[in-house]
């Protein structure tokens, strides 16, 4: 009887160390992360791209519901092709760089989850802060999970990775980003896209 | 001397076109770096590198018009090559 409730216990215990939510660090292993952005101008849109990203989230492919995390993006990797774009761009006129040097978005609640194979679907709903201003938002969010792949991006090393691809829209004026002005220049919609992977080592 | 400013102005007039046509004749803004989309195979995600080039735009050429047109409007306010008696 003894032994029977030993195996039993120790079959649970395997069971819930395979089921436990693993955390995903997102530093950046290869230089693949981006966080991109578009705005609409007159002459042609504004596009660029940040590769200082990090943050961490913790995903079960068990119950991806339950995902929760907070990826941060540091405002000074925000790069442009137009040198002056940039330094205006990261000036205390627009992002205020120096005062507010990350842009972060921490998840709170995940829904409509739907998940395929090793690939989740949802609706994330968590704060987004820019420039200082906090604001709930809710994006799409697609989570693929590949079990035992980070040996293939980095060698000898054992253990998960997690990839993570959103779309949304904000509004500068929301994030206090010279609100109504320059409209005619600089639209005040920005479409967002994030493209991460996260490693969970073993 | 006033001739050679307008030889001046023409040659920055040319030289700017031909370069702006040569480096792709890009119609937005002159940039300094390039983005160039990296394909991870391993997740698939795309990521993107800069890398440092000059890439003319509207704005270069505009400032080498308005600089040849500055040349050419001093060339006016210079004065003639007077005829030895």
């Amino acid at each position: 009887m003894k032994t029977k409730l030993t195996i039993l216990a120790s079959i649970a215990l395997a069971g819930a160390a395979l089921a436990a939510p693993q955390t995903f660090d997102f530093k950046d292993l290869k230089g693949i992360n981006n966080a991109g952005f578009k705005l609409d101008a007159p002459l042609e849109a504004i596009n660029g791209s940040a590769s200082d990203i990090s943050g961490t989230v913790t995903f079960d492919p068990e119950n991806p519901g339950v995902t929760k995390g907070k990826i941060i993006v540091a405002t000074g990797s925000l790069m442009l092709p137009n040198p002056m774009q940039k330094q205006h761009m990261l000036s205390d006129k627009w992002l205020d760089a120096a005062k507010f040097p990350e842009i972060t978005f921490e998840s709170k609640e995940f829904k409509n989850v739907r998940t395929a194979g090793d690939t989740t679907t949802a609706d994330v709903t968590g704060t987004f802060t820019l420039k200082g201003v906090s604001k709930e938002i809710t994006a799409p969010v697609k989570l693929t999970y590949l079990k035992d792949k980070l040996g293939q991006r980095v060698p000898n090393q054992k253990g998960d990775l997690l990839v993570i691809r959103a779309n949304f829209t904000i509004k500068r004026s929301d994030f206090n980003i010279m609100p109504g002005q320059f409209e005619d220049k600089v639209s005040d919609s920005i479409e967002l896209t994030l493209s991460i992977a996260g490693a969970s080592p073993k | 001397m006033k001739r050679t400013f307008r030889i001046i102005a023409a040659v920055l007039v040319i030289g700017a076109i031909a370069f702006w046509v040569a480096a792709g004749a890009n119609r937005g803004w002159t940039k300094t770096r390039v983005p160039k989309k990296v394909v991870d195979e391993v997740t698939g995600l795309e990521g993107i590198q800069w890398q440092d080039k000059f890439v003319p735009g509207v704005d270069f050429l505009g400032a080498a018009l308005l600089g040849a047109g500055f040349l050419a409007g001093v060339s006016f306010f210079v004065p003639a090559k007077s005829k030895q008696p």
